[in-house]
């Protein structure tokens, strides 16, 4: 299978009431994002389960997910060398007992994968994500959410290596979510956040809207939002730069605007 | 009949299982559950409440659950069998890990939790590895290295093993159990079913009640501190 060319087609279900989906397909393809958003509790976690298992009709929305077009078969479900789609979970509940090294080489063992300093290579990718450094002697355990988070989307690009990647509330982990867009962009993996901030939301080239467990938009990023994405960018940099300060003991006095200058954009 | 024996360390998620089991299959198959616990159990009422079908429960108290599963493996078929069932389900504690409750003739499941460590399927011996399929449960708290590194550790027990990965509460992923229940065929001869494994090494006097520490106080099976060797006391 070309892994690149993997593209994820996903068909409506329905509402509780019996009701069709408000869409016709949503497709997925190499190199697009797009955002899940809505309430807490309208089916956002439904939806990315849905494509994680490649729903046939038999989960509780009804929907279907086709890879490349036609039914997956069933290796791409149940083989994890051969799934196309990585999810990565908001729970950092890591397995216990294992130190970062370990992980990795237990999950390149796994995949029969034999290429040297693919471990050094996923924890340096990792720690561009997140400002905690991550070490290979650091357990797992101990790691912050915002670190957990940071490794296994560096595990999903480089070890996993999917096409296709699910990330669920990336932005409470405290990860540079500019960075990870990037990258995730840089190797053409086609990625889906579940999100509430605005930034990720505004970045990303579509957005499905959720409501009561039903798909009841999805908005195309025509063009018309970019002026309000690069205020947001600005005030997410603001509020980085902020952070930082704050976490570096300052304190935080007068005006601001030394934060972020006119016209510069701070990458998160 | 068919007799589907799932077994697992406690809280893995069993009784989650056997709901969607009963769920998807007690539309083409009529079902009859069977809990072995040690000294509480509610799954039985619960599952009779939810299906309105046949339940019961028996404890084993100082036995292991799986030992006292296999004492009364033969009167829960019969019993499974007047109350019309075509589909018997055995869910048993599991806790003493040195055996395994599951016979031939049978489907034999283990549950196991994602997030219960990586170090879990190593400790757990027979259970996994006499077992026809691992279903692991809670994979909805983890993320796709955890879930591989996990599935890595559990073909380490059993390196041939069908393993299912699930969300137990919403039954996800769970259609390649459903599938192999259905294909299971049924018990062809009752008299003729056995355990699958061997069970642990006999029984020693502590097991009999004895309360004397040191091994110079017991017979049979025997250990010392210093050195692995067992070795046998008595006549
Ligand atoms: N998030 C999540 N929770 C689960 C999953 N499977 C089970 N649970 C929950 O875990 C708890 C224990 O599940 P049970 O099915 O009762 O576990 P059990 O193995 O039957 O437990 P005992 O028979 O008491 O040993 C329940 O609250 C379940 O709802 C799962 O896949 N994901
Ligand atoms: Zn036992
Ligand atoms: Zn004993």
């Amino acid at each position: 299978m070309d892994h690149q060319a993997t593209e994820i087609t996903l068909l409506p279900g329905s509402d509780k009431n019996g009701e069709t989906e408000h869409f016709d397909q949503i497709v997925i393809r190499p190199g697009e994002t797009l955002a899940i958003v809505g309430p807490t509790g309208s089916g956002k976690s439904a939806l990315i389960n849905d494509i994680e298992v490649f729903a046939q009709k038999d989960t509780v929305t009804g929907r279907t997910v086709l890879v490349n077009g036609r039914a997956p078969p069933e290796e791409y479900v149940r083989d994890p060398a051969k799934k196309p789609v990585a999810l990565i979970t908001q729970n950092t509940k890591c397995l216990a007992d294992l130190q970062v090294q370990e992980f990795l080489e237990m999950h390149l063992r796994s995949r029969k994968i034999e290429e040297e300093g693919v471990v050094e290579e996923t924890i340096a990718l990792a720690n561009e994500f997140t400002g905690e450094k991550i070490t290979p002697g650091a357990r797992m355990t101990s790691l912050s959410g915002g670190q957990t988070r940071s490794l296994m989307v560096a595990d999903a690009i480089l070890i996993s290596n999917t096409p296709v990647i699910i990330l669920d509330e990336v932005e409470n982990a405290g990860i540079f979510k500019d960075r990870v867009i990037e990258v995730l962009r840089t190797y053409q993996k086609a990625v889906v956040f579940v999100t509430h901030d605005p930034l990720v939301a505004l970045l990303c080239d579509r957005r499905v809207v959720m409501r009561n467990g039903t798909v009841v938009r999805v908005i195309e990023a025509t063009g018309v939002e970019l002026e309000a994405l690069e205020q947001v960018r600005a005030v997410d940099g603001f509020l980085c730069m902020l952070r930082e300060e704050i976490r570096a003991g300052k304190i935080i006095t007068g005006d601001l605007h030394h934060l972020s200058p006119p016209g510069e954009v701070n990458a998160a | 009949m068919r007799l589907l024996v799932v077994a697992g360390p406690p809280s893995a998620g069993k009784t989650a299982v056997v709901k969607q089991v009963i769920r998807h299959l007690g539309g083409e198959m009529q079902p009859a559950y069977l809990k072995i616990d040690v000294v509480r159990a509610f799954e039985d009422e619960e599952i009779a409440r939810e299906f309105g079908i046949p339940t019961k429960k028996v404890y084993s108290g100082d036995l292991c659950p799986d030992h006292a599963g296999i004492m009364i493996m033969r009167e829960a078929m019969e019993w499974a069998g007047r109350e019309g069932a075509d589909l018997l389900i055995v869910e048993s504690a599991g806790l003493c890990l040195r055996c395994s409750p599951y016979v031939t003739q049978s489907l034999g499941i283990v549950v196991l939790s994602a997030i219960s460590g990586t170090h879990a399927p190593l400790k757990m011996g027979p259970m996994i590895a006499l077992a026809d399929m691992a279903v692991v449960t809670r994979t909805d708290l983890v993320s796709q290295a955890e879930k591989e590194v996990f599935r890595e550790r559990i073909r380490e027990v059993a390196p041939e093993i069908e393993i299912v990965e699930t969300n137990a509460v919403q039954g996800t992923g769970l259609r390649y159990l459903f599938r192999r229940v259905a294909g299971t065929p049924a018990i062809g001869d009752p008299d003729r079913v056995v355990l699958r494994g061997v069970p642990p090494l006999g029984v020693c006097t502590v097991c009999v009640g004895k309360k004397e520490i040191g091994w110079q106080h017991h017979f049979g099976v025997v250990r010392r501190l210093e050195g692995t060797d067992l070795f046998f006391r008595g006549e």
